[in-house]
């Protein structure tokens, strides 16, 4: 079986060693031989077998530094390298989570700020870092809406109601609080079906609704047109409106959901405030509240503790816990790292730069989608938000999926973008270029997606093949689940079962 | 415009493909009663202008390079070879996403399943997934395990109260909406207390290893027990203990999860950290979150790739037993090189200069008046000191030394009052804690 890269155990020999570490300098004890493991089965490499390992393996990935990489719903923006640097600050880095009030000013301060800007820009009370993910953040906005409805002793409450283009996270966010999910469907417009909402509201279980989550701009890139009266709706039967913010790229500076009239929403840092992906993660996940859920939300979050003398006094910053928290949803204050690298991305963008940030993912969003659709089927007709969905599907080449199309962009130099999400669309390819993309890569990706239709119909196989350049070629994803191989290590006793 | 690209003139073009005017003209779905909202922001910043910020708010702090730090509790300031650092720091692993596309992703599905097989030699059992948040919730993650294994037809689940008690509250967080019972955690018994409230009605019982105080506990008997009412035993471990220490697998546990923090990440304020978690083979498809196998690919090349997907919440949606999506991928990166590089040999040189200078420590410290350390029991890194003071009063005096001092016990434990939970690592010279211990001698 060969292998574009060996397995680091495969790099070993027994007895090497890959770091330099300190001699002991106080008197060595004996270990209690009775609670000391046998063996211990890691690789024995040196460092420089590790660090040409750890090379091959990062440009076996394709990832933004490299190109163009819209995929849809992750908002695959430029990391900037300043932000990088910042968070390895010793002051940022090595400063212990349980170091003093006093000891962590600065990072409490930070942690404040960030606070405050992120309420102002989607138009909150109050905004809590803690949620690690945008998943959490979920989490942590449907406990808070089901504490808020129990704290009213208002207990029957437990649906939420959810659009049939949710992120799956929606619904399973739902069943982990212990609640019921109430699908809607989606109109012909690719709004939420109103009528369908309303005969939801005004039925059996009105007084059994919780709330709503839903995505603005939905995960079709579109603003949903009768936000308000949806936002009504719920309200009107006692239910409160959980807004995902996993598309916040389309709506800074061009309107706040708290004015709107959501009660709660998440922010993933790692899409619209530049957090790098990390190759799945760390993401972070804060949420922001009107004043009525302020009280339930997850805690610790940083107050002002002694306000500040005079104007040349700093006020002194510390960990609160609301008085209603649904609770700690994590060890210590949130990913702080994620915190200081999206402070430092909105000082740079300040007052007049934040919405310049949605203007232009949202004009390179519109312009793939005007050109793109003189090709394919883009089954939505409007303006689009920060991203669009077209169809996989070309005509008089009935064989090809969106997942060959995707295949074959490989071979272009570009990474796909994401495939049949949202679920309402057949061969969905949901696209988001992102505001950091410049015209001529745009081009380039156009033209590439124009090439490909025009294979598919003469040379099909080209896309049934591909990637031909990648690394590997299409992986048997059957074999991988029937065989699970999931681990290399050598077997030690007290595994297996 | 800091990182937008666009010119003027490509601007124009791109307005005129569109067939629009304005890029405000893109807007029109979005309430006009609503929309362009004025921004209270501060001013734009240059990038010279927010590296200066950024190091003042960095100065603000105290920190391990001005500090020495004797605090763990959850968090740990270990030697972090800058090789580490250097791979994180490459654009191709920190600026991709969730490895969706296995062809272009072979690098991070690669180190994950290295990933995943280190901490399945590290912990004794079969599979570990891409990670969680952290040690929290992998603990909470692992009660939706157990209750799933179980058939949700078991209520109870079993504490110890030496477990973290912010883990604990993670784990009250996570489970409030459903119907079970959380015991044993309030108490202040020992293990065999905790034996005591096994019963059929038991899904699970977690241990801490080392626990909270940093001792080893007996827990010999401990699996016996636990298996024989049908329940699982769920560890929480700190890693660089079981550089030394008998693996879990080794003590019949069927869940091992923990904070994979002191391997390769740094503080950092307290995240982002890697919550690991790790089970046996028996139950591997009940695990939540990112899983890699192995595979082939068309060639028969050998590849790697996300398995056993249909568990995850995009495709299972509300049937899903867990909503993670997002992971702690880049830590777990961090993890897989720094267990490379101090492999078998290095691990264990570092967990035998943890045991020697924590127990120098605790000797020297022993001997001064009027403190006493708690040595009942056998510990790794971390032990606890009664102190003649308030731990605040101690520990200010030791921050005018320059040092950061142990935990407060009185803060989470009313029997801990004047306790302090003190962690020497390799990093801690012996100067630093010959000056640790004159400072704790001298304070009246």
């Amino acid at each position: 079986m060969s292998a574009t890269e060996p397995i680091i155990y495969d790099l070993g020999s027994p007895g090497r060693i890959g770091v330099n570490l300190p001699d002991c300098d106080v008197p060595e004890l004996e270990l209690p031989a009775n609670l000391m493991r046998d063996d211990l089965a890691l690789p024995e490499v040196g460092e420089l077998q590790v660090v040409r390992h750890f090379v091959k393996l990062s440009q076996l990935n394709y990832a933004i530094d490299k190109g163009f990489y819209p995929l849809g719903s992750c908002t695959m923006k430029y990391n900037p390298k300043v932000n990088e640097d910042a968070a390895r600050l010793p002051g940022l880095a090595q400063l212990h989570p349980l170091t003093d009030q006093e000891g962590s000013q600065g990072a409490l301060f930070l942690m404040y700020e960030l606070q405050k800007w992120l309420a102002e820009i989607s138009g909150f009370e109050a905004v809590s870092l803690t949620p690690a993910a945008g998943a959490q953040g979920e989490f942590a906005g449907i406990l808070m809406i089901r504490k808020y409805h129990i704290d009213n002793d208002d207990k029957e409450r437990d649906i939420i109601l959810v659009p049939n283009s949710a992120h799956g996270t929606n619904p399973a966010t739902v069943s982990m609080a212990g609640m019921r999910v109430i699908e809607l469907p989606s109109g012909s417009d690719g709004n939420v079906d109103l009528e369908a909402l309303q005969a939801v509201c005004e039925g059996e279980n009105r007084n059994k609704i919780a709330g709503m989550m839903i995505t603005v701009p939905s995960t079709l890139g579109l603003f949903e047109a009768h936000i308000l009266k949806v936002i009504e709706a719920v309200h009107d039967c006692g239910g409160l409106m959980y807004m995902d913010g996993a598309n916040m790229n389309a709506l800074m500076g061009v309107v706040k959901p708290g004015e709107l009239g959501f009660d709660v929403m998440h922010y993933n840092l790692h899409k619209t405030f530049s957090t790098p992906h990390g190759g799945g993660g760390p993401g972070s996940g804060p949420v922001g509240v009107s004043a009525k859920l302020k009280p339930f939300l997850p805690g610790p979050i940083v107050d002002i503790i002694e306000p500040a003398d005079d104007e040349n006094d700093a006020p002194l910053y510390g960990f609160v816990t609301p008085e209603k928290t649904i609770g700690r949803l994590k060890a210590f204050h949130g990913n702080f790292g994620m915190h200081l690298r999206a402070y430092a991305y909105i000082r740079v963008y300040g007052d007049s730069g934040i919405r310049d940030v949605t203007r232009f993912a949202v004009l390179n969003a519109n312009y793939l989608r005007a050109k793109l659709m003189k090709t394919y089927k883009v089954p939505y007709p409007r303006y689009c938000g920060h991203e669009f969905v077209m169809e996989g599907h070309i005509e008089g080449a009935d064989d090809i999926h969106a997942l060959d199309i995707s295949k074959r962009l490989m071979d272009y130099g570009f990474h796909p973008p994401t495939n049949y999400f949202p679920l309402i669309v057949p061969e969905a390819l949901l696209i988001e270029p992102t505001e950091t993309e410049v015209k001529a890569d745009l081009d380039a990706f156009i033209d590439a997606m124009e090439k490909i239709a025009e294979e598919a119909r003469t040379n099909p196989d080209l896309l049934h093949n591909a990637p031909h350049t990648a690394p590997v070629k299409r992986l048997d994803e059957v074999r991988a689940a029937k065989e699970l191989v999931l681990c290399c290590a050598p077997a030690l006793p007290g595994g297996g079962d | 415009m800091s990182y937008i690209p666009h010119t003027d003139a490509e601007r124009q073009q791109m307005l005129a493909e569109i067939g629009v005017t304005t890029i405000e003209d893109l807007f029109e779905a979005v309430p006009s009663s609503h929309r362009f909202p004025k921004l209270d922001l501060p001013k734009p910043m240059s990038e010279m202008e927010v590296m200066a910020e950024m190091l003042s708010i960095s100065d603000a702090n105290d920190h391990a390079q001005d500090f020495a730090v004797f605090r763990g509790a959850g968090a740990y300031h270990h030697f972090i070879p800058s090789a580490v650092n250097h791979m994180l720091l490459r654009g191709e692993f920190y600026t991709a996403y969730t490895p969706y596309q296995p062809e272009i992703s072979q690098g991070t599905l690669q180190s994950i399943f290295e990933y995943q097989s280190m901490m399945c030699a590290l912990t004794g059992m079969d599979a570990a997934n891409a990670s969680h948040y952290d040690g929290a919730t992998s603990l909470a993650e692992a009660v939706t395990v157990a209750m799933e294994v179980t058939r949700n037809k078991r209520k109870k689940i079993i504490l110890s109260h030496a477990i973290n008690p912010q883990y604990r509250e993670v784990v009250r967080t996570y489970h409030q909406g459903r119907d079970i019972r959380l015991v044993g955690d309030r108490g202040r018994g020992d293990i065999a207390e905790l034996m005591d409230m096994l019963d059929e009605n038991t899904a699970m019982l977690a241990v801490q290893y080392p626990n909270f105080f940093g001792q080893i506990d007996d827990y010999t008997a401990l699996a016996d027990a636990v298996h024989e009412v049908g329940a699982l035993l769920v560890f929480v471990v700190n890693p660089m203990a079981l550089s030394l220490f008998k693996s879990p697998g080794e003590l019949g546990a069927d869940i091992v999860v923990g904070e994979g923090q002191p391997m390769g990440i740094p503080l950092s304020y307290g995240g982002p950290y890697l919550g690991f978690f790790a089970i046996k083979q028996k139950y591997v498809r009940k695990i939540a979150g990112r899983i890699i196998g192995e595979t082939l690919d068309s060639d028969g090349k050998r590849a790697y790739v996300m398995t056993l997907r249909p568990r995850e919440q995009d495709i299972k949606r509300e049937r899903a037993t867990s909503n993670i999506c997002t992971n702690q991928g880049l830590m777990a990166l961090a993890a897989s090189v720094y267990m490379a590089l101090m492999g078998k040999n290095g691990l264990q040189k570092v967990g035998k200069l943890n045991y020697n200078k924590s127990h120098y420590a605790a000797q020297e410290i022993d001997k001064l008046d009027g403190y006493k350390v708690d040595m009942s029991k056998p510990f790794f890194n971390e032990f606890i000191i009664s102190c003649p003071h308030p731990i605040a009063k101690v520990n200010a005096a030791l921050l005018e030394q320059g040092i950061i001092g142990g935990y407060d016990l009185g803060q989470d434990y009313s029997h801990l009052e004047n306790h302090m939970l003190l962690c020497v690592t390799e990093v801690n010279t012996k100067d630093e804690i010959d000056v640790l211990v004159a400072t704790l001698g001298g304070l009246v």
